[in-house]
């Protein structure tokens, strides 16, 4: 049993089903920025997402090729590993699954790379089937660089820093090689439910 | 952390409040006993956790002030005017109060005292708290690094730990500080009073060839400032490190 904090009743939010809101969270109306950098930007024409390593061969867009894909709207909440977390968040973006779209590979892990040498590590199971998208608006407008435009990862079901702002691609692999703050003391994995914050969690 | 083994499961610690000191209007500093704390590194942070009487919890990261000193570690909180956890912090909780805590968290955003070169430590705000945790761990092992704060406040009166940088930099051991006052300056002030800007940079910073690693911690529009302006300046980006506070939590 934790210590009871004399006096401290919090503040509780109506408008916040727990059912949403995943342990040690709090709900916000804003958008926090989080990143270990400077904030890259890319003119759009030197642009390209490519899918790489373990596949049958490279795929590559251009900016103009990857808008020209089918894309959808997807409202998600949101978990920062910060505590905050943001409901019914609104994006515009491509599935991973038509991306992957005949794509054939034996690789079970995936490497997301970015612009300002971030990268992440995700099962290659937690990209498919309707889980994660490349976004490139957020809120109807275009995605604001400080909060990874002009693409990001988004893969709402794990911790937020999973989906990797300034994606340049997915390099698939046989083996789950740690990403930049998975090397650096956070959850390989990341899932706000279980609370899988930090190493050990 | 880096390149170290990975380490067991952060458990949540219970923490006593021994001492509180205000440092400024909205900010006081906090020091805990915490039995079983394992150390830390200047620039990390911790998680903390209250737990109302009926079993509702609240959890935030704050950064911590103080070098490796121990059991005790000293945390400075600005009060969050519509903050749920950071007034309590600041107007609730007195000496001998125990709350839970449990880390230390992050292994980028850390003192390096191998860097060669100089240190160029920019903090805008309350994002001074891991700046002040790394010249106080580089005061206590006598690092020669050199090492210079460029410290951002609104007034001399929002200048947090002004007394301890004075001494530090005082000692002439190489670390130095450059004070901007973006709202009010004191009668008689001769030190910058504009928000920081490339050309402030320029000027107080290190050259490019000379920037061991720049640690920048602010609000977000205070760190896209200052971390394109000294890429602007032709600094490396990966030389860059960042830490935000949002404006929301608290």
């Amino acid at each position: 049993m934790p210590p009871i904090s004399r006096g401290f009743r919090g503040r509780r939010r109506e408008d916040a089903p727990s059912d949403r809101v995943p342990p040690g969270q709090y709900v916000t109306d804003d958008f926090p920025v989080l990143s270990a950098g400077p904030t890259p930007h890319t003119p759009l024409d030197e642009w390209d997402l490519t899918i790489t390593g373990e596949v049958d061969g490279l795929r590559r867009w251009t900016w103009d090729e990857f808008r020209a894909l089918p894309s959808e709207p997807v409202t998600v909440d949101i978990h920062c590993v910060t505590k905050w977390s943001k409901l019914d968040s609104e994006w515009e973006g491509v599935s991973l699954d038509t991306l992957l779209e005949g794509v054939d590979t034996s690789a079970e892990y995936v490497v997301a790379f970015c612009d300002g040498g971030y990268t992440t590590n995700l099962p290659l199971d937690d990209l498919t089937e309707g889980k994660a998208w490349i976004a490139f608006a957020y809120d109807g407008e275009p995605l604001d660089p400080e909060h990874g435009g002009p693409a990001r990862l988004l893969v709402p079901h794990l911790y937020f820093w999973k989906s990797a702002k300034w994606v340049r691609g997915l390099r698939l692999g046989a083996t789950d090689e740690p990403g930049f703050w998975e090397q650096n003391g956070y959850h390989n994995y990341g899932d706000p439910w279980k609370e899988q914050r930090y190493w050990g969690d | 952390m880096e390149g170290t083994a990975v380490l067991g499961r952060l458990t949540w610690l219970a923490a006593e409040v021994v001492e509180l000191r205000p440092e400024t209007s909205q900010t006081k500093t906090i020091t805990f006993d915490v039995p079983g704390w394992r150390g830390h590194r200047a620039g990390q942070h911790v998680d903390v956790r209250l737990t109302a009487a009926d079993g509702y919890q609240a959890e935030r990261s704050y950064s911590i002030a103080s070098a490796a000193d121990g059991p005790r570690i000293d945390l400075t909180v600005e009060r969050l005017d519509d903050g749920e956890v950071s007034p309590y912090l600041t107007d609730e909780l007195r000496t001998g109060d125990v709350i839970e805590l449990r880390g230390p968290v992050g292994g980028y955003f850390v003192w390096n005292p191998h860097a060669e070169g100089t240190v160029f430590l920019v903090g805008g705000g309350s994002g001074i708290v891991p700046l002040m945790a790394m010249a106080r761990q580089r005061a206590l092992e006598s690092s020669g690094i050199p090492t210079r704060l460029l410290y951002s406040a609104r007034s001399w009166d929002d200048v947090i730990y002004r007394n301890e940088l004075a001494e530090l930099a005082a000692r002439s051991d190489g670390f130095d500080v450059v004070y901007t006052l973006t709202r009010v300056q004191p009668a008689g002030w001769d030190g910058y009073g504009r928000r920081v800007d490339t050309d402030l940079l320029r000027e107080v910073g290190p050259v490019p060839a000379e920037l061991a690693v720049a640690f920048v911690c602010g609000p977000t529009p205070f760190v896209e400032a200052v971390a394109s302006g000294l890429v602007e300046l032709g600094h490396e980006p990966a030389r860059i490190k960042t830490e935000r506070f949002g404006p929301t939590g608290g």
